[in-house]
């Protein structure tokens, strides 16, 4: 092979080494431009779209606030320590990896229950779970306003909302 | 809903296409012509990545589509490499009239198929990352175990003055490559538990944050670990990957920035206890701060080293047409090196560049990772790749001391290229859960809720 050649063949080489590096930054490019497509932001950003028309609530920081607790905190099982800021979106608590808080114990199902914002207290759902969410000692069998340091158990784990 | 699958068949044949010519190149430019064998090889290295892209095409259909073909890229571009040096060492036997030294292209290319083999099934056996966080302290007895099986009276083999081998029979293996990943799986298990105690009880000293001495426990290991490794198997490499990686993983759990001042602290500590007492280490150092004064003794190959980054230049003297083979550990250690001189600064950034890519895609998945221990454990994962890069590419240009790391991918070795797949198969289980894009129709979990057992209520 003659010299030139070589040289053609090495150059070449490098221009389609760097083609390549420059392909995977155009796909990175494509994936960071439209996280829509594929990521999970992406999809919490399309959520979010959703809900984009209302107006965002102005933080109101009154007493009745105050009163029925702004955070959730798990205070027994696997995820003890676990704070949630409560701020007038729905939580949902399971298995499932898009809950908000994820269960992880076998005796939590997947979608096991929700708490949501109702007249200015926090109220508690189940969502036709196995092993059922109980208040305190009882198992409650409809939506159930959650008072404020009452615990709340779901599996092996035990919530409580606090001040 | 597209999910980048075809992206990565496009991006893998390029690579594929990338190898032939490569390897085409160094048969031409070194007299050999077309080299032998070359449609087999070729053939094989297809075959593997494409069995690899099938079982993510239907078992981590969303994961993320550049971290195979870069891989694979990275392992092409080894192979090619070790072909030029078999060719260079086959070359001098002939001038010594010794005879040929077996070829070790085609031992990497079988482990390339063991690794492809394990990349498999990792992804088929594991179909939820979440599965190996409750085996968090199997793995780190398990990891603990292989970190000391060199140490083993039989079967341990010390090479080079590092005590880092098993052998068995004519089968020799790294232990410490397979112990780096099941280290990250305890890791990132065991402070998903802790980390709220470790971020968030602790005391003022000085203004710093300091956490409690209890909660130091952690750390404290992981350098009495490392330090283990340094004293008892003697190699610098191994140990400061353990502790960079203990270390950032610390950090990225509780987002404290105390952990990386302890850790640099106790990280200085180390390093003087170690240059103060190891002449190994002391060596390293000096050879660091000066090589051309031991240019022909202990810095040969550092020396050698720089001289074929500064014969390939700007663009390299081509594949096949500079000295390789004259620093010694080539194929390994010094590949780095290797392709600087034929490829030139040019192709060393190209590749530097692919090693960025590569772990931004790893962190990215740890980011968008909805469980903490997923989180822990991508991000864990990427930084021992990123940690490697570094201490090698950094050791065979001069940058800091030389440590034997291999570098990810490109060396020659089985345990390294087997290990680096396994993290890479993980790297993509997690990233197929994280970008998942309908969550409600996937079942969250294999296992099915397990009913408690009723009890008298009182």
């Amino acid at each position: 092979m003659s010299e030139l050649a070589l040289t053609l063949v090495r150059l070449a080489f490098l221009a389609l080494l760097w083609g390549f590096v420059l392909a995977t930054v155009l796909v990175l490019r494509r994936d960071i431009r439209q996280p829509a497509d594929a990521t999970s932001s992406g999809k919490s950003e399309k959520k979010s779209k959703g809900r984009q028309p209302k107006p965002p609530k102005p933080p109101k920081i009154s007493r009745k606030q105050k009163v029925r607790g702004n955070r959730l905190v798990v205070i027994d099982g696997p995820l003890v320590g676990t704070v949630v800021a409560l701020d007038g979106k729905q939580i949902t608590l399971g298995r499932a990896p898009d809950s908000t808080i994820i269960i992880d114990d076998d005796y939590a199902s997947s979608r096991h229950a929700r708490i949501y914002e109702s007249e200015g207290s926090w109220v508690v759902e189940d969502l036709g779970s196995t092993n059922g969410t109980w208040i305190d000692r009882s198992r409650i069998t409809t939506p159930t306003v959650l008072p404020v340091g009452a615990p709340l158990r779901i599996g092996r784990s035990t919530l409580q909302i606090q001040n | 809903m597209s999910n980048r699958r075809n992206v990565e068949l496009v991006l893998l044949v390029f690579a594929w296409i990338l190898g032939i010519l490569g390897t085409l190149q160094v048969g031409w430019s070194t007299g050999e012509g077309t080299p032998p064998r070359l449609w087999i090889t070729t053939a094989a290295v297809a075959l593997i990545a494409l069995v690899m892209h099938l079982v993510v095409r239907f078992r981590a259909t969303y994961a993320d589509p550049i971290m195979l073909p870069v891989g694979t890229l990275l392992t092409i571009f080894g192979l090619i490499m070790i072909y030029r040096l078999d060719v260079a060492d086959a070359r001098r036997a002939e001038l010594n009239d010794a005879p040929i030294p077996t070829p070790d292209v085609y031992s990497q290319l079988t482990w390339f198929a063991i690794a492809g083999i394990l990349f498999c099934g990792v992804l088929i056996l594991l179909r939820d990352h979440r599965r190996l966080q409750r085996y968090t302290f199997t793995f780190g007895l398990l990891g603990l175990l292989l970190m000391v099986l060199p140490l083993a009276p039989v079967i341990g083999t010390t090479v080079n003055g590092a005590t880092l081998w098993i052998r068995v029979g004519t089968f020799s293996f790294q232990p410490a490559e397979i112990a780096k990943i099941l280290l990250t799986i305890f890791f990132a298990g065991y402070l998903v538990k802790t980390r709220d105690s470790l971020a968030l009880v602790r005391t003022k000293v000085l203004g710093v944050g300091l956490p409690r001495a209890k909660d130091l426990g952690p750390i404290v290991i992981a350098w009495a670990i490392s330090l283990g490794v340094l004293v008892f198997q003697r190699d610098l490499g191994t140990s400061l990957l353990f502790f960079g990686l203990f270390v950032s993983m610390l950090y990225i759990a509780t987002q404290r920035r105390s952990w990386l001042f302890i850790g640099f602290f106790l990280f200085l500590g180390g390093a003087y206890f170690a240059y103060s007492t190891f002449g190994h280490v002391q060596a390293r150092v000096t050879v660091w701060i000066d090589p051309w004064t031991y240019a022909d003794t202990s810095g040969y190959q550092i020396v050698q080293s720089i001289y074929g980054l500064a014969n390939g230049g700007i663009l390299g003297a081509g594949l096949g047409q500079g000295f390789p083979n004259l620093v010694p550990f080539a194929s390994t250690d010094f590949i780095i090196s290797a392709l600087g001189e034929e490829l030139g600064i040019t192709g060393i950034f190209a590749i530097l560049l692919l090693y960025g890519i590569l772990i931004e895609r790893g962190l990215r998945t740890a980011i968008t990772c909805r469980d903490g221990f997923g989180q822990l454990l991508a991000a864990g994962l990427s930084i021992t790749f990123a940690l490697q890069v570094f201490v090698i590419v950094g050791g065979v240009t001069g940058l800091v001391p030389l440590t034997g790391l291999t570098t990810p991918f490109l060396s020659y070795g089985g345990s390294s290229l087997i290990a680096n797949w396994v993290i890479l198969a993980l790297l993509l289980r997690i990233s197929d859960r994280s970008r998942r894009p309908d969550l409600s129709k996937v079942s969250p979990d294999d296992a099915m809720t397990q009913v408690v057992p009723r009890m008298k209520q009182s």
